[in-house]
């Protein structure tokens, strides 16, 4: 589904991303933990051109990532991101962030689409909150719109970037919630997250990054039991 | 004040035809500058290099001439050019172009001042630059800029009187020409400010409701 091929990539003189290969496959969770500053959220970037990076391959579905094309749109359509501080259109209602990517970008029926992202945000635990605006919200439910929007696009593949590092502790285990239910009726996800627990329950793989290297990549049974490198073991000792 | 009263019975008809002239240059050139200045504004955040480019120097061209200048080119100089406009085309086409550097820069404040996380999110669900601009931008920019499009209203109010000396028979010129025939400078120039303070009152009142709106978000 997703597939890196020695993606590459700095910031000016600073390396962040130094040749990263990895896949993810159908129906997989995959969970990108590390260090702030090893590169993680910048490979979630380039999977959806946000970012560009300066050699490799990145493909999804078979296509080419490319940025500067027109085809990054069609990519960006079947690959939905969930941000760390939501993104919600805050002039918009909740219903209307929802369906404005069906409606405007994918030209769907108004009365379908209003109906699906009612829907979807029932699915997320928000219904009533249809006509609310994005900041009568608290953190967790405007990220939980947030993932509603998401999939109104009924995306291929879902990344979510660090989607509970903006969130008040009580609000984190409501998002987890909804991701984990996703995770469950068999999703692609990508997540890059601080969150252990979540990474050992959901994931079925989970991907250590430190300084633009994937450092660790295996099944969460064993990443987390066996771990191979040393600076995982910091990574998990200097965490839990 | 008798005869002010009466002087105002008299004069007060003929000031009114300028009062319609000041309204239509108002409005024409608050139109003409509101469309450009959008237009400047897009080419400023396109991210095209040329457009921006072209933008910016157009607008610290207009910037740096008077609008009186600006009038007189348009309404002596254009027409050794063959390019003749009427005196209340040439005014709003003036006035029109000399505030929409100022109304680029505002829009363009406004569009910046938003979140880049926005256009991420509107990239994200697939939208292009057009489709981003009309959805996500413009709309939270426009309330932005509504406090500082309301203070260019009067700005522009008041400077519709500038049409005057390309002979456009506005409120102010109005004034003169019947000063200048009555001798009675007093009453008729203390109507003359009266009229535009009228004018200005409901713009002033618009710009307290604008701002005590984007103070409340």
């Amino acid at each position: 589904m997703i597939e890196l091929d020695d993606v590459r990539k700095s910031f000016g003189a600073l390396p962040v991303l130094k040749g990263i290969t990895a896949r993810v496959e159908k129906g997989e969770v995959v969970c990108v933990i590390g260090p702030s500053g090893s590169g993680k959220s910048t490979v979630l970037r380039c999977i959806n051109g946000l970012e560009s990076y300066d050699s490799g391959t990145i493909r999804v579905n078979g296509r080419r990532v490319d940025r500067s094309d027109r085809s990054i749109r069609a990519v960006r359509v079947q690959v939905s991101m969930v941000f760390q501080r939501f993104n919600l259109f805050p002039h918009r209602t909740a219903l209307e962030n929802v369906i404005e990517g069906p409606i405007y970008v994918k030209g769907e029926d108004r009365k379908e689409a209003t109906e699906r992202g009612r829907a979807l945000l029932a699915r997320v635990g928000l219904a009533g909150k249809e006509t609310a605006h994005p900041p009568q919200l608290s953190g967790g439910q405007q990220q939980r719109v947030a993932i509603a929007r998401a999939l109104a696009m009924r995306p291929r593949v879902l990344l979510f970037d660090e989607p509970t590092s903006a969130l008040d502790p009580e609000r984190v285990a409501e998002v987890l919630r909804v991701m984990r239910a996703l995770a469950e009726e068999g999703r692609t996800m990508l997540v890059v997250t601080h969150e252990m627990a979540f990474a050992r329950d959901v994931a079925h793989r989970v991907v250590f990054l430190h300084e633009g290297r994937i450092e660790e990549d295996g099944p969460p049974e064993q990443v987390f039991s066996a771990p191979r490198s040393d600076r995982f073991r910091q990574f998990l000792a200097r965490g839990e | 004040m008798d005869s002010f009263l009466a002087d105002a019975r008299e004069f007060v008809p003929i000031l009114l035809q300028g009062v319609w002239l000041t309204i239509l240059i108002t409005v024409g050139s608050l139109v003409v500058s509101t469309a450009l200045g959008l237009v400047w504004a897009m080419m400023r955040v396109s991210g095209v290099r040329a457009l921006s480019f072209f933008a910016a120097t157009f607008i610290n061209v207009i910037r740096g001439i008077p609008i009186i200048v600006q009038l007189f080119y348009i309404y002596f100089v254009l027409p050794d050019f063959g390019l003749s406009l009427s005196a209340v085309q040439a005014g709003v086409l003036g006035l029109g172009l000399a505030y929409s550097a100022y109304q680029a820069e505002n829009f363009r404040a406004a569009i910046e001042a938003i979140d880049k996380g926005q256009v991420e999110a509107a990239r994200t669900i697939g939208m292009g630059w057009g489709l981003t601009m009309r959805r996500v931008l413009l709309p939270q920019a426009f309330r932005t800029a509504l406090p500082p499009f309301g203070n260019v209203m009067i700005m522009m109010l008041k400077d519709s009187s500038q049409a005057s000396t390309i002979t456009v028979a506005e409120l102010a010129l109005q004034g003169k020409l019947i000063a200048s025939a009555t001798f009675k400078n007093t009453s008729v120039f203390t109507l003359v400010a009266l009229m535009y303070l009228t004018l200005s009152l409901p713009l002033i009142l618009i710009v307290r409701h604008f701002e005590k709106r984007a103070g409340r978000r």
